[in-house]
């Protein structure tokens, strides 16, 4: 008999992969992924090209989804713009999950006081509402790409600190830890290869989820003028600009609101995918 | 307290254990006053229900819980009062076997990560080629085919599981190994293979076992001694044959009359016990078993009985039963 | 089997078997299981984990999740009529009447938020008539039967102890005065002495509601307590099908002797060994050719491995699926 031996995280990933909608999700985001990198090469024009000549243009041959009111293309603005929505996504959840992550981690793992303060600054802020949180951390900070990142990310915070603290706490209650401690095992070690690689699923599925979330949020507050400035495109940007062109050029607004739309489902059936792949348990 | 008291065979030697939990403003005595030895070589089995604290005195003993008061001597020392090197130095020397085979193990490593991690925590091998071989051997030991090192606990059944919690007590070549009802998760067949392995184990290297379970018919087959615990207290306590053949405290014998037979024809006067084991929280003065033994006397209720020979060797707390004259 | 029974048995499973179809294959829960139960009778049904008792039990009350479960042959004869041919309907209306179920977890078995008196009348209601009043004595009633004062009721199921829970599991499923009793693993989750007392509990239930009963275990000792009749199963069939005192005194079928042998007893003596049944269950997503306990038996022959026997008659009342059972003429065991 031979001998396959699946780790939990293989087991995850042939799991996986017996769902399509997880699986389109995947490769729309890695097209897209794909299209961020290399927009210099695949995008017709730059994205502050300006072409006098054609001023709120529909599609046409020559601009494949039209023209904006400076004359510029919007197919290689979107193309571009994929880049800052990805670049928002990703680092506003990286802050998040490394800030939240670690809180969570300790408040959990140690519990006491130190849990009780933690949690409860988490509580303070979950009790802000995140858009008002998030107006106040742009105005402070100014606009600007890396700000918007910072905004973003630290409104999430709690979500994850929470998430890691319930996930903390139940491994820790596991029996396998106190055998660790029987074997002398010392805290860091505890943490580090008993705890966390069986608190990752939960954060995995999470931070998918919220990559989608980031990105929405992005571009609400481009739209709020509090974002990334002009005239860098994002797509919440171009969206709050093809707004008084509403009822004559809607296809300013439509591609835009697409391009978002498609990422956030494609990240949506990736988490969803995830969750069920690595936690078959809680199907529903 | 000198060291020399305890005679030298007793590996382990118990006294006045206490481990009390905090469970909001009151106090749960999970392990009251409890004292035994264990001669080296010897198995001494812990019998009780869920709830009785045996589980938690095997961690006790361990160091996995710290106690609440008393001493647990280790070869003469005592444990409780190690510094950190002699404390390192007994983890190796003193292991525990956990019950519940699925949730000990670390999901998320093979067969060869979770036996190497004790080798590895605490440095016993040179290099890798060293851990490597070492985990191999205490894979044949167990019975553990060398073509599941690369296995993960979720592909296995609960008996090669429990192997590798075998495996990985035996790592550091412990004298003393707690095994918290070790073969409780398993089916009967599962369950025989491994106590069968257990006892070749202690034939074959003269291991000390602290064997908790709450099933009689398996302590009566692995013990020398056993003991009997409600409530946080030993109330019984006796050499195998003695404890089996003739129980004296009222709850012994109600526990042994209450397990089934698989055999007919022995009909045996079973002792119904009425109710439930009352809370060990804040518990009432006088003798934890009072409240369900059928015999009790108003001293019962007011004074616990201590734990006293009433004939060589054979302890038992019970206001009821005498000591023999002229025999202990 | 049954047509050695002068009287039509209550229930009667015939050629059932059960499968899921999982990720990792298909699996082969229940694979032709002959089994019947005459009315009254104490049945023990005894198995190791993975056997497929409880799938059994719950192909009997057509509770089987589908998918990934479908039962691909057989019928199940209740009261003469085939619960797997029945409509929705129909079977509602015995699950918890004419067919009850004690469960093995007292804990998570019952509602949490509500009082143990409305979950009686719950179940009251559901096939009955009864109303107001009536349905609140007649769970009084139920409570006072299973030794509980009726005054605790109002109270909710975290308020009572394990032991005392599984008391209300067994109020609930005698509140309709079931002919069909099925209990699964009802003790495994207590303790020794409170095991004792739900034991005698039920013991004394069956003989006095007349229900026959069908108990899951794996402990052959609380079989000898409650049971007129075992079944031994084994990888999805019962291999060994007989009165108690016939299978008791004289298993014919090795697996049953190996059980037998495999569990330390009070009355045997402490240190030796215990007689080990080698190797494991079999893979149910890959059962083996041929009798399916062949890979381990101690007694197997070429023919065992090529063929599958069923259930064969050896002495009056005494089936055993196996080419050459035990204290047989041509059977190989002592």
């Amino acid at each position: 008999m031979a001998i396959k031996s699946n780790s939990l995280w293989k087991l995850a990933f042939i799991r996986l992969r017996r769902n399509y909608l997880a699986i389109l999700g995947f490769i729309v985001l890695f097209i897209l992924v794909f299209v961020a990198i290399f927009a210099d090469q695949i995008s017709p024009y730059g994205y502050e090209q300006q072409d006098y000549m054609m001023i709120r243009q529909g599609p046409s041959a020559k601009h494949l989804l039209g023209t904006d009111e400076f004359g510029r293309d919007v197919l290689s603005r979107l193309i571009y713009g994929s880049r800052i929505s990805l670049q928002v996504g990703l680092v506003a959840v990286a802050i998040s999950l490394f800030a939240g992550g670690a809180i969570g981690a300790i408040a959990g793992y140690f519990g006491g006081r130190i849990d009780n303060i933690l949690m409860r600054i988490m509580d303070i802020q979950l009790a802000i509402p995140t858009i008002l949180l998030a107006i106040v951390i742009s105005a402070a900070l100014g606009p600007g790409l890396f700000n918007l990142m910072v905004a973003v990310g630290i409104t999430s915070i709690p979500r994850f600190a929470r998430l890691m603290r319930a996930s903390v706490l139940s491994i820790k209650g596991m029996e396998f830890i106190e055998a660790a401690r029987a074997m002398g095992a010392s805290h860091t070690r505890i943490i580090l290869i008993y705890i966390l690689p069986n608190c990752m699923a939960p954060l995995i599925v999470q931070s998918t989820l919220s990559v989608a979330n980031a990105i929405l949020f992005a571009a609400t507050l481009s739209f709020l003028g509090l974002g990334v400035q002009p005239p860098f495109p994002e797509w919440g940007g171009m969206l709050s600009a093809a707004r008084p062109y509403l009822r004559t050029n809607a296809y300013l607004s439509i591609f835009p609101g697409l391009a978002i739309m498609i990422t956030i489902l494609a990240l949506n059936f990736l988490g969803d995918g995830l969750r069920d792949a690595l936690d078959p348990k809680q199907k529903r | 307290m000198s060291t020399n008291i305890t005679a030298a065979e007793n590996l382990l030697d118990i006294r006045g254990l206490k481990k009390y939990f905090n469970v909001g403003k009151k106090l749960l005595h999970a392990v009251d006053n409890v004292s035994f030895t264990i001669p080296r070589g010897k198995t001494l089995g812990l019998v009780g229900e869920s709830g009785c604290g045996k589980s938690t005195l095997g961690r006790v003993v361990i160091g996995l819980l710290e106690a609440t008061a008393g001493e647990v001597f280790f070869k003469g020392k005592n444990a409780l009062k190690f510094n950190a090197q002699e404390r390192s130095e007994f983890r190796k020397q003193a292991q525990i076997v956990f019950q519940d085979p699925f949730s000990s193990l670390n999901p998320r490593m093979s067969v060869y990560q979770l036996i190497a991690e004790p080798l590895i925590i605490n440095k016993t091998c040179r290099n890798n080629t060293e851990v490597s071989e070492r985990v191999k051997v205490l894979m044949d030991t167990v019975g553990l085919a060398e073509r599941l090192i690369t296995s993960f606990p979720h592909e296995l059944d609960g008996g090669r599981r429990q192997r590798i919690g075998i495996a990985r007590a035996l790592a550091l070549n412990p004298e003393f190994i707690v095994l918290d009802e070790p073969v409780s998760a398993l089916d009967v067949s599962i369950q025989a293979q491994v106590l069968n392995l257990l006892a070749d184990l202690k034939d074959e290297r003269g291991y000390t076992y602290l064997f908790i379970s709450h099933n009689l018919s398996v302590v009566r087959y692995v013990s020398d001694e056993v003991a009997v615990m409600y409530l946080g207290q030993v109330v019984e306590k006796a050499s195998n044959v003695i404890l089996f053949q003739e129980p004296l405290h009222f709850y012994t014998q109600a526990l042994l009359s209450a397990v089934p037979v698989a055999a007919l024809d022995i009909k045996k006067d079973r002792i119904l016990l009425e109710g439930d084991v009352p809370s060990p929280i804040d518990p009432a003065p006088g003798c934890r078993f009072a409240s369900r033994c059928p015999n009790r006397e108003e001293i019962c209720t007011s004074e616990g009985p201590a734990l006293i020979e009433v004939r060589p060797g054979h302890w038992v707390a019970c206001h009821r039963v005498k000591p023999e004259p002229g025999k202990a | 089997m049954s047509d050695k029974n002068t009287q039509a048995p209550l229930l009667d499973i015939r050629d059932l078997s059960i499968r899921f179809n999982t990720d990792s294959g298909v699996v082969h829960a229940v694979n032709h299981l002959n089994l019947s139960l005459q009315k009254g009778k104490a049945l023990g049904f005894v198995g190791e984990t993975g056997a497929g008792k409880t799938t059994t039990a719950l192909a009997i009350l057509h509770l089987i999740q589908s998918p990934p479960g479908e039962i691909t042959s057989g019928e199940i004869l209740f009261e003469g009529q085939d619960i797997l041919r029945m409509t929705e309907a129909e079977r509602r209306d015995i699950r918890g009447n004419k067919i009850a179920m004690i469960f093995q977890d007292p804990m998570t078995s019952l509602n949490p938020i509500m009082t143990v008196e409305d979950q009686i009348m719950e179940v009251v209601s559901l096939h009955t008539d009864a109303k107001g009043e009536e349905l609140r004595n007649r769970a009084h009633e139920m409570l006072q039967m299973v030794g509980i004062r009726p005054e605790r009721g109002k109270e909710f199921p975290d308020q009572f102890s394990g032991g005392m829970r599984q008391r209300v599991g067994i109020a609930i499923a005698l509140a309709c005065r079931p002919t069909l009793l099925i209990a699964d693993e009802p003790t495994t989750a207590l303790d020794v002495t409170i095991q004792a007392q739900v034991i005698d509990l039920i013991k004394h239930l069956q003989k006095m509601v007349e229900t026959s009963l069908l108990l899951i275990t794996h402990d052959l000792g609380i079989v000898a307590e409650i049971c007129d009749e075992v079944a031994i199963m084994y990888a999805g069939r019962v291999v060994e099908y007989s009165d108690l005192r016939q299978l008791y005194t004289k298993p014919m079928h090795p697996y049953t002797q190996g059980l037998f042998n495999a569990v330390p007893r009070l009355d045997s003596e402490p240190g030796g060994r215990l007689a080990v049944i080698q190797g494991l269950t079999p893979d149910p997503t890959d059962l083996p050719e041929g009798c399916s306990f062949s890979p381990r038996c101690p007694y197997v022959q070429d023919i065992c491995r090529q063929e599958a026997l069923g259930l064969k008659e050896y002495e009056p009342g005494h089936f055993v699926d196996c080419h050459f059972p035990l204290g047989m003429n041509g059977g190989l065991g002592a």
